[in-house]
C-alpha cells in the first residue's frame, strides 16, 4: 500500500479548476498510517498468525522426560485433541445456548424498550433512559461481582425473598447457572443495544410516522409494520455484536464462580483456553482460540448471509 | 406532541407503557442500588437484615479498609488502571487520528483494502485477541511488565474507524487546500486544521478507549502476575477470589466497596460526556 503513484497526478477533468493536491498522496498517507500499521500487525495480526502456527505444533517429551521437551509438528492432531475433549465441547455447546436463548430475549427486551421510549406519548424519556443505560457505564467486573453476591447463597436478597414466600431456590445450583449467567448479560447488554435501536428510530423521518396515524394505523400496528422493518440494519447490527459478545464470554463465569465452586472452570471456551494457559499447554491454548474464533466468524456471518438474502427474497 | 388527542384517547395504554418502562428500570437500577447499600454495611450487617436498606452505617470504615489493606495497595491499583486507560487513550487517538485522516483524505493504492482490514478487526473482540496476545508475549518474555498490557491498548481499530468516518464528513477538502495555497505541510495542516475539526470525534474515541482499557480484566489478568502492576478490575477480582480461600482474607464488605468505587469514574465520565457517548455508539448504525 506504499506504492506511489507517480509524482504528480492529472486533473481526471481538465475543465474541473485544478484542485491543489498534496504533491505525494501515496507516501504522505503511508506517513500517516505508519504508526497505525505498524502496532496494528505486531499486536492484531503478528499474535493471530502465532496463534495459528502454535495450534499445528506441540511439545513432545522424549523417553523419560529428563531431557527438554522439544517442538514437533503436530499437523491438526491439537485440533482432534481439543475437538475429542468431551469439556471444551461442552464449553462450545454452553456458549451456543446461551447466544440462541439469551440473545433473542435480550434484543427483544430492547426492541420493545426502544419502541416505548420512542412513543410519542411516553413520560420521563431521559430517565428512562439513563436508567437503562446505567449498567452499560460500569465496569463489567463490577457488575458481575455485584451479580454474583445477589445470586450467592447465604447472601442473595432474592433467594431470601423467595424464602419468604416459601420457595427454595439456589441461583447458582448447576441447573441454574445458565439462567444466572443468561440474567446477568441481559443486566448488562440491554441498555447498549436499546441505545442502539433507539437512535435509529429517532432517524426516522417523522412524516413517515405520521402518515401511518393519518391512515388509521395503532400505535402498535405504526411500530410493527413501519419503524421495525425501517431499523433493519441496527438490529442485524446488534444481533452479530451480540453473538461475538456471547462467543467470548468470561468474565461473567470466571466471577461467579468465586461464589459457586461448582461452575465447571471450563465453562465458555475462553475460560478454557485460559485454563490451558494456566496448565502450561500453550499449543492446546492456542488451538482453542482458533477454533473459537473460527465459531464466532462462521456464526456472525451466516447470519449476515441469512438476513442479506432474505433481504434480497423480500 | 404533533398528535395532542392521541394520549387522551387511549390513557390506559399511556399508564401500560409508563408500567412496563417503570419495572424494567426497577430491573436495571435494583442491583446498583443494593451495590450503594451494600458498601455502606458492616460485614455482618450484610447477611442479615433488608438488602436493600441501610443498616449499620460503616462506609468510613469501609472505605478506610479498601485503601490502607495491604499497605494501600488499593491507591497503587486505582493508579496503574489511570496510566494505562490515559496512556493507551492518549496514544491510540492520535495514532487513530492521523490513520483516519488519511484513509479519508488521500487517495491512494490499497486504501481501500486497509480500511477493511480495519473493519475486519473491528468485529475482532479483544477478549478472543487476549490469549493469543498472551502466548506471543509469553515467547517474547514481554509478560508481567507495563508494556504487556500498555501496548495493546494503544491499537484501535474502532478508532480508525471513527476517525475516517469524521475527518470524511468533517474535514472540507476547502480548507485543506487553503493551507496548502499558504505553503503549509501536510503534517502541519493536520496538526493544525483537521485536528481541531475533528475534535469532537477524537473525545469520543479517547472515551470509548478510556473505558474499554479501564474495564479489561482478561487481558491484565493473564499478563500480569505481579499484583503491583495490576489495574483495579484484576485487583480487586483478586481479593473477591481471596474470599473463597479464608483467613486473613478482605472480608465482603471491603470487596463490595472496593468494586463500588473501582466504578466512580466510569460513571462520573459517562455521566459528564453523554453526548460523546452516543455519538460513538451511533456511528455504526445509523449509515
Amino acid at each position: 500500500m506504499t506504492t506511489a503513484l507517480p509524482g504528480r497526478t492529472a486533473p481526471q477533468d481538465p475543465t474541473a479548476r485544478p484542485a491543489r493536491r498534496a504533491r505525494r498522496p501515496a507516501r504522505t498517507a503511508a506517513m500517516f498510517l505508519a504508526p497505525f500499521l505498524l502496532l496494528f500487525t505486531a499486536l492484531y495480526l503478528a499474535p493471530i498468525g502465532y496463534t495459528v502456527q502454535q495450534s499445528l505444533f506441540r511439545m513432545h517429551r522424549s523417553g523419560l522426560g529428563l531431557s527438554a521437551p522439544t517442538e514437533v509438528f503436530a499437523g491438526l492432531g491439537n485440533y482432534a485433541t481439543a475437538l475429542g475433549d468431551p469439556a471444551f465441547r461442552g464449553s462450545l455447546l454452553r456458549v451456543l445456548l446461551i447466544g440462541v436463548v439469551q440473545v433473542p430475549l435480550m434484543l427483544l427486551l430492547a426492541l420493545v424498550l426502544a419502541l416505548l421510549l420512542d412513543a410519542k406519548s411516553t413520560m420521563f424519556k431521559r430517565f428512562f433512559r439513563l436508567a437503562f443505560f446505567l449498567p452499560y457505564a460500569l465496569p463489567g467486573v463490577v457488575g458481575a461481582i455485584m451479580w454474583s453476591y445477589l445470586v450467592a447463597p447465604g447472601l442473595s436478597p432474592i433467594t431470601a425473598a423467595a424464602h419468604h414466600l416459601g420457595l427454595h431456590l439456589n441461583l447458582t445450583s448447576d441447573g441454574m447457572l445458565g439462567p444466572t449467567i443468561g440474567n446477568m448479560l441481559t443486566w448488562g447488554w440491554t441498555g447498549y443495544n436499546m441505545l442502539i435501536i433507539h437512535s435509529a428510530l429517532q432517524a426516522i423521518p417523522p412524516e413517515v410516522v405520521e402518515a401511518a396515524t393519518m391512515d388509521g394505523c395503532s400505535a402498535f400496528g405504526t411500530a410493527w409494520r413501519i419503524k421495525v422493518p425501517m431499523i433493519r440494519p441496527a438490529l442485524v447490527l446488534t444481533t452479530v455484536f451480540s453473538i461475538i459478545g456471547t462467543a467470548q464470554l468470561y468474565n461473567e463465569p470466571a466471577i461467579l464462580h468465586n461464589v459457586a465452586p461448582n461452575l465447571s472452570s471450563t465453562y465458555t471456551p475462553i475460560y478454557a483456553a485460559h485454563n490451558a494457559v494456566d496448565a502450561n499447554d500453550f499449543n492446546l491454548a492456542a488451538t482453542e482460540s482458533v477454533v473459537l474464533a473460527l465459531l464466532a466468524f462462521v456464526l456472525s456471518f451466516g447470519f449476515l448471509k441469512l438476513v442479506q438474502r432474505r433481504g434480497a427474497a423480500s | 406532541m404533533t398528535t395532542p388527542t392521541r394520549p387522551a384517547r387511549y390513557p390506559a395504554s399511556r399508564w401500560l407503557t409508563l408500567g412496563v418502562l417503570l419495572l424494567a428500570s426497577v430491573y436495571f437500577l435494583a442491583p446498583v442500588w443494593w451495590l450503594l447499600v451494600a458498601s455502606t454495611k458492616t460485614s455482618s450487617g450484610l447477611f442479615s437484615g433488608n438488602g436493600f436498606w441501610f443498616g449499620d452505617f460503616a462506609l468510613l470504615d469501609n472505605l478506610r479498609d479498601v485503601f490502607t489493606r495491604q499497605g494501600g495497595i488499593y491507591w497503587q491499583w486505582l493508579g496503574n488502571s489511570a496510566v494505562y486507560a490515559v496512556g493507551g487513550a492518549g496514544v491510540s487517538t492520535l495514532i487513530s487520528a492521523m490513520a483516519g485522516y488519511a484513509l479519508a483524505k488521500y487517495r491512494f493504492r490499497g486504501r481501500e483494502l486497509t480500511f477493511n482490514a480495519v473493519l475486519a478487526a473491528v468485529l475482532v473482540p479483544q477478549p478472543l485477541l487476549a490469549v493469543p496476545l498472551y502466548l506471543m508475549f509469553s515467547q517474547l518474555h514481554l509478560v508481567n511488565s507495563f508494556w504487556a498490557v500498555l501496548l495493546p491498548s494503544m491499537v484501535s481499530p474502532f478508532g480508525v474507524y471513527l476517525a475516517r468516518i469524521h475527518a470524511a464528513a468533517a474535514v472540507p477538502d476547502e480548507l485543506i487546500e487553503a493551507g496548502r495555497i499558504d505553503g503549509a505541510g501536510e503534517f502541519r495542516i493536520f496538526a493544525t486544521i483537521a485536528l481541531r475539526v475533528m475534535s469532537p470525534a477524537l473525545v469520543t474515541i479517547f472515551l470509548f478507549q478510556f473505558v474499554s482499557i479501564w474495564t479489561n480484566y482478561l487481558l491484565p489478568v493473564l499478563m500480569l502476575a505481579d499484583d503491583h502492576l495490576q489495574p483495579v478490575t484484576v485487583g480487586v477480582v483478586g481479593w473477591q477470589a481471596q474470599r473463597a480461600i479464608g483467613p486473613g482474607a478482605p472480608p465482603l464488605n471491603v470487596v463490595v466497596t472496593a468494586a463500588m468505587v473501582s466504578a466512580i469514574p466510569l460513571v462520573v465520565l459517562f455521566l459528564s460526556l453523554q453526548r460523546f457517548w452516543r455519538a460513538g455508539l451511533t456511528a455504526g448504525s445509523v449509515k
